[in-house]
This record gives C-alpha cells, sequence and structure tokens, in this order.
C-alpha cells in the first residue's frame, strides 16, 4: 500500500461503509459456529452446573419444575465426605488416576522426547519410515488399541506367552486388582496394613489403600497411553528440535563438548517450552480416562477412573446430581492441576510470561482440552495440529505454501 | 578424507560421519528394536483376524494363521451389525468433516478478516471454550440433547460436533498469515463478502483445509464417549461404540478373538488410508516450519 495521502479520504470512507457491512457478515460468518458452541458447550454446563446441587432423578426434563429440587451442595459434600460407598468409590477412582498420572505423564514425556531425538539424528536414513512406526499407534481409535491390548494382556495371550517363555507366569492382566505397590510389600512379608494406615484415611480410602500403587489392571492402561500418546508427543519435539539453529549446535560441538552434555546443557534447555506443553498436555488428558475403561474394564480390576465414574452414576445409576458432581470435582482438579504445574515449572528467564504461555502458538490448556475430546487413541493429535499450524503460521511458513 | 589435528594430538576427522559409524549402527538397531514393539501389536491383529478362535487362543504369538480363516470377517459382515456400525460412522464423520470445513473456515476467516463489533468477545469465547475438557461435557451434553429431543437421531450424533474450537482456532491463524492483496482486489471488482471468502479465499486455504480434514475426520471417526452419551439405539452405533460393546461381550461367548481382532483392523483402515494419503502433510506440518 504505497499510494497514500491523496486517496486517503475517498479510502476511509469505502473502509467505513465496508464495515457496516461487515458487522453483519461477520455475526453472519460466526453464527452457526456460535450457536453450536452455545448450544453444545456453554448451555450444557450451565445446565449440568445446575444438576450437580439438584436431585435430580433422571425423569422427565431437570430444568422444568417439579422434576428436580434444589438440595445445595450436598452432592458435592457426599463425594468428598468419605462417609457414603459412592465418597468411597469416587476416593478409590480418584486414587486409581492418580497412579497413572503419574506414571504415564513423566514416561511419555520422557519417551517421546528420546524418540524426537533418536529420529532426528542427522546420520539416519529413512526417518520418515521411522517416525510413521512411531506414530502409528496414535493413528487408531483408543476403541480398536484397547481391544489390541485385550488379546495381548489376556490369561492366555500373547504377553503371558511371552513371559512364561522366560520361565515366569504371568498374571490375568485386566482382572487382577492389586497393586503393585502392595505386591512389592508382599514379597517382604508385608501383606496386611500396619494399624496406623488402615484405621485412617482420607475421601474414604484408607492411607493403606493410597499407597497400594496403580493396580495391575491399570499398569496395562497406563503402557497403552505411553504406546499410544508417544507418538503425538515425539512430532511436537520434532518440530521443535528443527527450530533449533544448526549454528548453535555446531558453536557447541567447537566448544569441544561431548554430544551428553550439548544434550543436557544446550539442546534440552533449548526445548523447554515444549517440555511444558507437552506436560500440561499429558496432564489434562491423563485425568480424563474413560474410553478405554468403557471398552477394556468398566472400572473391574480398581480401574475405576472419576470420568467413567461419573458416567456410571449417572447413567447407570441414575443418580445425576451426583454424576454432574463429579464432572465438576474433575475439572477442578483439572485446572488445579495445570496450574500447579505452571507454578512449579515456571521460568525465571529467558521468556516472558504472556509470551510463554503462547509460545506454541496458543495457549496449551485451551487447546489440550479439545485434544481430549476427540476420541483418537494418541488424544491430543488435535492439540499438535493447531501447536504445528500455529508455529507455521507464525514463521509464515504457511504464506509460502500458499504461493506454491 | 580431510584430517585435522587438535591441541592435544588427537585426529579429528572432518567428515563427521565416519567416527559415528558403530553409534549409528547401535542407532538403527534401536530404533528397528522399538519400531517393532511399536509395529508388531498391529500385525499380530491382522494375523489373528485370520485364525479360527481354537487357534488365536493356542497360538496367542504366531504371526501366520495355522490355518487361514476368513470365518471372523465372514461373521463380522453377515451376522453381527457390524455393517450398520460402518455405514452410521461414515455418515457421521463424512458430514462432520463437511460442516467443520466450512463452518469452522467462516467463522474463522470473520474472525481474522472481518471487522466488527463483539468480534474480540466471540474470540474470547471461543478459547476460553476450548479449555473445558471433554469429559466434563458428557453428562452435560446429553442433558441438552435430551431436552431438545435429538436424543437417538443422526442429529444428536451429529450436530453437537459440527463445530470445535479448535478448527476453528486454527482457521483464524491461517487467515491471519495469508496477505490481504488478492481479497482487496476481488473486492475491488465488486465481489461481496461471502463471494470473495467462497471463491477466493477458500481456494487458497488448501493446506489448513486438509490439517482440518484430517483432524476433523479421524477425530470424529474415533469419536467413543459422545457416542455413548447421544444414543441407545443399536441401529444408530458407531463403530466405537458397536466394537467396544462387541469387546465387553455383547455378541454370543466365549474370547472370539479373530472377531473382535478383525473388526478392530477393519475400523482402523479409513483412518489409515487417510494416514498414508496425507502422510507428509501430517509428519511435515510440525516440521516444515523450518525449510533447510
Amino acid at each position: 500500500m504505497s499510494d497514500v495521502t491523496s486517496s486517503g479520504t475517498a479510502k476511509r470512507r469505502a473502509r467505513g461503509g465496508r464495515q457496516g457491512g461487515e458487522t453483519a457478515a461477520g455475526w453472519l460468518f460466526v453464527s452457526p459456529a456460535v450457536i453450536i458452541l452455545v448450544l453444545f458447550l456453554l448451555v450444557p454446563i450451565i445446565m449440568a452446573l445446575w444438576v450437580s446441587v439438584s436431585d435430580w432423578g433422571g425423569r422427565g426434563s431437570p430444568v422444568q419444575p417439579g422434576n428436580a429440587g434444589f438440595v445445595g451442595f450436598s452432592n458435592y459434600g457426599e463425594l468428598l465426605g468419605g462417609e457414603t460407598l459412592e465418597a468411597r468409590q469416587f476416593g478409590q477412582a480418584l486414587r486409581n488416576n492418580f497412579y497413572y498420572v503419574l506414571f504415564v505423564v513423566p514416561v511419555q514425556t520422557i519417551v517421546s522426547l528420546l524418540l524426537a531425538i533418536l529420529v532426528n539424528n542427522k546420520m539416519l536414513k529413512a526417518k520418515g519410515a521411522f517416525r510413521t512406526a512411531f506414530y502409528f499407534p496414535s493413528v487408531t481409535s483408543s476403541v480398536a488399541i484397547t481391544v489390541i491390548f485385550l488379546f495381548l494382556f489376556s490369561a492366555t495371550g500373547a504377553v503371558n506367552r511371552f513371559v512364561s517363555a522366560l520361565g515366569a507366569e504371568g498374571p490375568n492382566w485386566f482382572m487382577d486388582p492389586r497393586g503393585l505397590i502392595h505386591i512389592f510389600l508382599g514379597n517382604f512379608g508385608v501383606d496386611t496394613a500396619p494399624t496406623a494406615l488402615a484405621n485412617h484415611g482420607f475421601l474414604g480410602v484408607t492411607w493403606w489403600e493410597w499407597l497400594s500403587g496403580p493396580s495391575v489392571a491399570m499398569s496395562v492402561f497406563m503402557f497403552m497411553a505411553i504406546f499410544t500418546t508417544s507418538g503425538t508427543f515425539m512430532l511436537l519435539f520434532i518440530a521443535a528440535l528443527q527450530q533449533i539453529p544448526g549454528e548453535v549446535e555446531e558453536a557447541a560441538m567447537v566448544d569441544g563438548t561431548t554430544a551428553w552434555q550439548r544434550m543436557r546443557l544446550v539442546t534440552i534447555p533449548m526445548l523447554r517450552p515444549t517440555i511444558f506443553t507437552v506436560i500440561t498436555l499429558g496432564l489434562i488428558g491423563t485425568w480424563q480416562v474413560f474410553d478405554q475403561i468403557y471398552t477394556g474394564s468398566q472400572g473391574q480390576g480398581n480401574t475405576m477412573t472419576p470420568a467413567f465414574l461419573s458416567y456410571q452414576t449417572s447413567f447407570i445409576g441414575q443418580n445425576w446430581g451426583q454424576g454432574a458432581a463429579i464432572a465438576f470435582i474433575l475439572f477442578a482438579i483439572i485446572v488445579t492441576m495445570t496450574i500447579i504445574q505452571r507454578i512449579v515449572l515456571r521460568e525465571k528467564d529467558t521468556i516472558p510470561k504472556r509470551k510463554r504461555f503462547y509460545k506454541d502458538g496458543v495457549p496449551p490448556v485451551a487447546v489440550a482440552a479439545t485434544g481430549g475430546s476427540t476420541g483418537s487413541a494418541g488424544g491430543p493429535t488435535a492439540a499438535v495440529a493447531v501447536a504445528a499450524v500455529g508455529e507455521a503460521a507464525t514463521t509464515g511458513d504457511v504464506n509460502s505454501e500458499v504461493k506454491e | 578424507m580431510k584430517t585435522i589435528t587438535s591441541y592435544d594430538g588427537t585426529v579429528i576427522p572432518v567428515n563427521r560421519s565416519r567416527p559415528l559409524r558403530a553409534g549409528t549402527i547401535v542407532l538403527y538397531v534401536a530404533l528397528i528394536a522399538i519400531a517393532l514393539v511399536y509395529i508388531f501389536p498391529f500385525l499380530l491383529s491382522i494375523a489373528t483376524s485370520f485364525k479360527t478362535d481354537a487357534d488365536a487362543a493356542a497360538n496367542p504369538l504366531s504371526l501366520i494363521p495355522a490355518t487361514f480363516s476368513t470365518a471372523a470377517y465372514e461373521r463380522l459382515f453377515n451376522a453381527s451389525n457390524f455393517p450398520v456400525w460402518f455405514k452410521n460412522s461414515t455418515i457421521v464423520a463424512v458430514i462432520v468433516t463437511l460442516g467443520r470445513v466450512f463452518f469452522n473456515s467462516l467463522a474463522g476467516y470473520a474472525l481474522a478478516r472481518l471487522k466488527f463489533k463483539g468480534r474480540g468477545a466471540i474470540f474470547a469465547f471461543i478459547v476460553g471454550v476450548m479449555a473445558v475438557p471433554g469429559v466434563v461435557l458428557l453428562i452435560p451434553r446429553f442433558l441438552v440433547i435430551n431436552q431438545l429431543g435429538i436424543y437417538n437421531t443422526y442429529a444428536g450424533l451429529i450436530v453437537p460436533l459440527l463445530v470445535d474450537a479448535a478448527g476453528i482456532f486454527i482457521m483464524k491463524n491461517f487467515f491471519e498469515s495469508v496477505p490481504p492483496a488478492v481479497e482487496e482486489a476481488a473486492r475491488i471488482d465488486g465481489a461481496g463478502t461471502f463471494r470473495v471468502f467462497w471463491s477466493v479465499v477458500l481456494p487458497m486455504a488448501r493446506p489448513a483445509l486438509v490439517t482440518l480434514i484430517i483432524l476433523s475426520f479421524q477425530g470424529s471417526w474415533n469419536e467413543l464417549s459422545h457416542f455413548i452419551v447421544s444414543t441407545n439405539r443399536p441401529e444408530l452405533f458407531t463403530l466405537t461404540r458397536g466394537v467396544a460393546d462387541l469387546a465387553a461381550g455383547g455378541l454370543g461367548q466365549g474370547t472370539q478373538f479373530p472377531l473382535q481382532l478383525g473388526a478392530a483392523v477393519v475400523m482402523t483402515v479409513p483412518v489409515i488410508v487417510l494416514f498414508f494419503v496425507f502422510q507428509k502433510r501430517i509428519m511435515n506440518a510440525s516440521g516444515g516450519a523450518v525449510k533447510e
């Protein structure tokens, strides 16, 4: 736009005229999206908030007078009070999911980072084939992958056949409710709870039970999660690795560093924002375990999770108020976890706060949630794409593609 | 090969690939081993789906069926609801993909380009909406679907998925990166806003649209939880819902692994095809930002 001044007024007038037209067009363009999002995201949340403080039993509409009564926060209170059977179930579900998060998030971050570094090696030929292989499980649906794992880990299945070839005896994986830590302690003869741990507890679950570790069955789901998400996160790390300018590494090489030193002192620090994103996405995704449990165990073998319990309480138990309350407590947990993570992993230097938040083009929290709602086994695939496209857009790559 | 001698007398080859040869072999071995771990379950599933029930139980680790049998597939296609599920998944995924491509790019374009009152508020709303974890919406969605009277209808399966906030975000980001000159030219020629969008902007948006198509199709094809809360009629089950119930023992007694794995294999084929068609795009979408 080099021609200025002379046509300035005319242009301004034209733009002013168009702006009036643009308001109508703008609203027309966004209205389908906004209507659907309001109708199926905003309204549902408001309705569910109401249901979570009501005693709605599933008959008629919860918003019509007479069908549901206001009960205050008793649904929440009951769940967190630890007295009732429901509270106990909820406590156990939280414990199961807690161990799931505790193991899956760090392991999947490390595995995906390692895969990315291995695959990104300059000497390597056939990078594409390896990337494809590692990404492959992320493409399939969580249902299909669970069916496959049900087969692999069945009592007389492939894994146990392999285990027995090594001279050991595998458990009936998906049915086994024993906690790993309890099993470990059992090896040392500690198989009953010390009274101090058995008599006290939290959320209706004794401390001894809290210390059970993930159940054998849950461990299979954890392994499956790492198997299916590491490929997706690997792509994020590869993208980040390729953003590191070659000169940085060469400079470090000239300084006489070993490969390990370069990794630890140069590469990892430069990957920090991506590591941060992957952990955030992981935290959000792992608190939402549902599809696998629905398909694989229906909560048997100590694999109940809050997400599945919320579904079961509402749809099977017809206790809608409590089911909705579980969903909101889960929401609160996810928000709290991401905030805590943000504080713990805060970077004191380099990237300013705001910019860090948008490092990958989008707020990670926002994107992660959407990833979790798609049914892909790979979970946050959408998130990765958003991040990637965001990044591409900021570096102007998309532009160049348009011109091609 | 050229070498340089460093101050302490060690000879450093200039060509970096040579001293790493042993390391490179280790790298290849490690990568191939890991790749096998990632791929083997799928190969085993395909093999097992062609076994007889007895063979599958007796030789779970074998990649070659003792007797090649298509019985599982025959049962799947002739004696189960599998074809119905497949049809429903196709209907839902195709409509959802088309809807998302259209509505997301409409909204994304408006948010990126058109100046109108309330734009900032709408964008803030969309970002806020993205922050809601999907699982939290299970019960809430059912409540609204039920209230609207579209429970157990195709509308209930499809409409809530027709727009996704992440997709709008992708399109908005993309349109912001396109230079506005082309559109301005079309506008000066007197084209209306929709016309500019439809015949000028959208054709330029191919790379972003491809991303959107991949994500939408894969997302809606693999979706499970929404189809659990939006229907309980077997005629409306999608593949994910049907196969999940099958895995829980819905079709007769016994484990029937060939049948279940056959179902898992067939339901994976469309997303695999999509993946290989757009493989370059998926694999390089993330890596493409830096052109070397």
